[in-house]
């Protein structure tokens, strides 16, 4: 080999062979593992593209058939040859960036799924039916104040307080109950019952707490948002009447359901008309022109 | 003679072991050259602000990773293993008491900083990138307060990050998203203490770090600017200037390299 030879480039030509070689023998690496008509047709593929491989590679390196001492042309023959501008090392640097993307990618992707999907999807989230025991406890017209575990496998930060008043009964002759959720609809502070809570007479069932309370209406003591008995904002800052609970009654029990969120209730008591929305987060309005700016139901607020 | 000449000999010994750094990885030269580059001669105090906030994010890192070996992130234990953390574990007080206190000294003067950068203009151009990663490091900076108040599980970091949370949830669109992420459900849970330790240890910090870097290279790029009553002007030659009556002799956009 002439000092001028070793001093030029010898680049085979650019070639997209063996790019259908490499399919062939992923194909017949996945077909030794799922199946043997995968592997002869990944073989077929690997010999066919690996001979036009080679043949291109014969026939595109004209270096060894220049004269000695012949300027160094055959690179740029080459390049005219295939009318490509990419040439061996923009090729070689763009591969490496897109193969470092993909890994890249293949890395951060489930990773941040992982930490954000799950909120989305509301994972996590999961009504519990709460059974504050007989509703005999519960006398007419007078709030209670009940206070659960909403979950007790995951303990005290899931205990919740929720003000109950028993309505007697609808024209219909339904039992109906007035179950308030004490989280202020402001910013979720507790909201506490305004009257004299009956501390003598609390009692416990199945882990509830129970309180008398002679509430006429409920405050809260982080902004001072103020609700009349029926959860209705009367003052401060909260933008719509305080989440109330579905209940159902199972053998003479008083049992809690989903929470819901109320626009606004009108009149009292067993009579009162309830506009009922999805869960919604406290300081969320639930209607009028502003419920616009929450078109998404929170996850895990439908059911 | 001899004097100078032991003199000499014992510099080496001692400097031998820089040398031998510097020989192989040429840092010491590099640390000068960070150290004595060239600022404007009329630079304030007030231009301190920065590398005070820098030592305040120094102390809360430090102090952090030593509180973070007795603390317990999970709801039964976490306001126990303060507790012991305050009266048991020896010097656990001082440790506990620089990083709480050393948090708000931490925001405030990251406040400091960027009023001075405003009110010398510092944010123009050529700036203008190293007044958003300022940004950046600002809402990093409030981050970390808010995920690390909710660590002492007591009442008031409780509920505060409740309504912290719920003004989160009232964000156009996203609150409501944002809010779940960030309790990891309806309201907080099991695992929002550790989400928000995970937070507060791993994630901002590492976030800060990055952003002080990238903040820290363009002071150093750019050179800091000069107070606005200078009388040597940023980009432009002026007679005092040439003079080297005032100022760095040649102000240009590189101007560690002047
Ligand atoms: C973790 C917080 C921060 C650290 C550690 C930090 C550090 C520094 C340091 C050491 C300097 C050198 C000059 C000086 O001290 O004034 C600087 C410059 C600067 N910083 Fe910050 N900074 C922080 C936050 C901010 C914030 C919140 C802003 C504004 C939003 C800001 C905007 C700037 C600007 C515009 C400069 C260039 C000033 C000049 O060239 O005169 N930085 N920073
Ligand atoms: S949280 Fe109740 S008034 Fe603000």
């Amino acid at each position: 080999m002439s000092e001028e030879e070793r001093d030029t480039q010898h680049l085979p030509a650019p070639s997209l062979w063996p790019i259908g070689f490499a399919v062939g023998v992923a194909c017949i690496l996945v077909g030794l593992v799922i199946s043997v008509p995968a592997l002869i047709v990944g073989a077929v593929i690997a010999l066919v593209f690996g001979f036009l491989w080679v043949r291109d590679l014969m026939r595109a390196h004209p270096v060894t058939a220049a004269a000695p001492g012949a300027p160094a042309a055959a690179p740029v023959v080459t390049h005219a040859d295939v009318g490509d501008n990419v040439d061996r090392a923009t090729f070689l640097s763009l591969a490496t960036i897109g193969v470092s993307g993909l890994i890249g990618a293949g890395v951060t992707l489930p990773v941040l799924g992982f930490g954000v999907l799950p909120s989305f999807v509301g994972d996590g989230v999961e009504t519990h039916d709460v059974d504050l025991g007989p509703i005999t406890n519960f006398p007419e017209g007078q709030y209670m104040i009940a206070t659960y575990l909403e979950n007790p496998e995951q303990g005290e930060v899931s205990r919740r307080t929720a003000f109950i008043r028993n309505n007697g009964s609808t024209d219909a002759g339904v039992p109906s109950f007035t179950a308030i959720f004490s989280r202020c609809v402001h910013l979720g502070c507790p909201v506490q019952p305004n009257g004299p809570i009956d501390e003598q007479a609390k009692q416990e069932v199945n882990g509830v707490e129970l309180l008398p309370v002679l509430a006429a209406s409920f405050g809260c003591p982080c902004h001072g948002g103020l609700y009349d008995s029926e959860g209705n904002r009367s003052a401060g800052p909260p933008v719509r009447s305080l989440d109330r609970y579905e209940f159902s009654i199972k053998d003479g029990n008083l049992i809690l359901g989903r929470l819901f969120s109320v626009g606004h209730v009108e009149g009292v008591g067993a009579t009162a008309r309830i506009q009922k929305y999805y869960m919604a987060y406290p300081g969320v309005h639930v209607d009028g022109i502003e419920s616009w700016l929450y078109p998404i139901p929170t996850p895990g607020s439908t059911g | 003679m001899a004097a100078t000449a032991r003199r000499q000999q014992l510099q080496d010994v001692a400097l031998a072991p820089l040398d031998w750094v510097e020989e192989r990885s040429g840092l010491v030269g590099y640390t000068k050259w960070f150290l004595f580059r060239k600022v404007p001669r009329d630079i304030t105090w007030s231009q301190t602000l920065g590398s005070a906030a820098l030592t305040a994010f120094i102390v809360q890192a430090t102090t952090g990773v030593f509180l973070a070996m007795f603390y317990k992130p999970d709801p039964v234990n976490a306001y126990a293993s303060i507790q012991s953390i305050t009266e048991d574990v020896t010097l656990g007080w001082l440790v506990r008491g620089m990083h709480k206190w050393g948090a708000s000294v931490f925001i405030i003067l990251m406040f400091f900083h960027m009023a001075r950068a405003f009110l010398f203009g510092a944010y123009k151009y050529p700036r203008e990138l190293n007044w958003i990663l300022g940004v950046l490091l600002l809402v990093s900076g409030m981050a970390e307060g808010f995920t690390g108040y909710l660590l002492p599980w007591d009442n008031t970091s409780y509920w505060a990050t409740v309504v912290g949370i719920n003004i989160n949830a009232t964000g156009p669109f996203v609150g409501p998203f944002l809010a779940q992420f960030l309790q990891g459900g309806l309201s907080i849970g099991p695992d929002t203490l550790p989400k928000f330790y995970a937070l507060h240890m791993l994630v901002l910090p590492g976030a800060i770090m990055a952003l002080i870097g990238l903040h820290l290279y363009l002071v150093v790029r750019l050179g800091v600017s000069s107070p606005p009553w200078s009388r040597s002007a940023a980009g432009r030659e002026r007679p005092e200037a040439a003079a080297g009556r005032d100022g760095v002799g040649e102000p240009t956009t590189e101007g560690e390299s002047a």
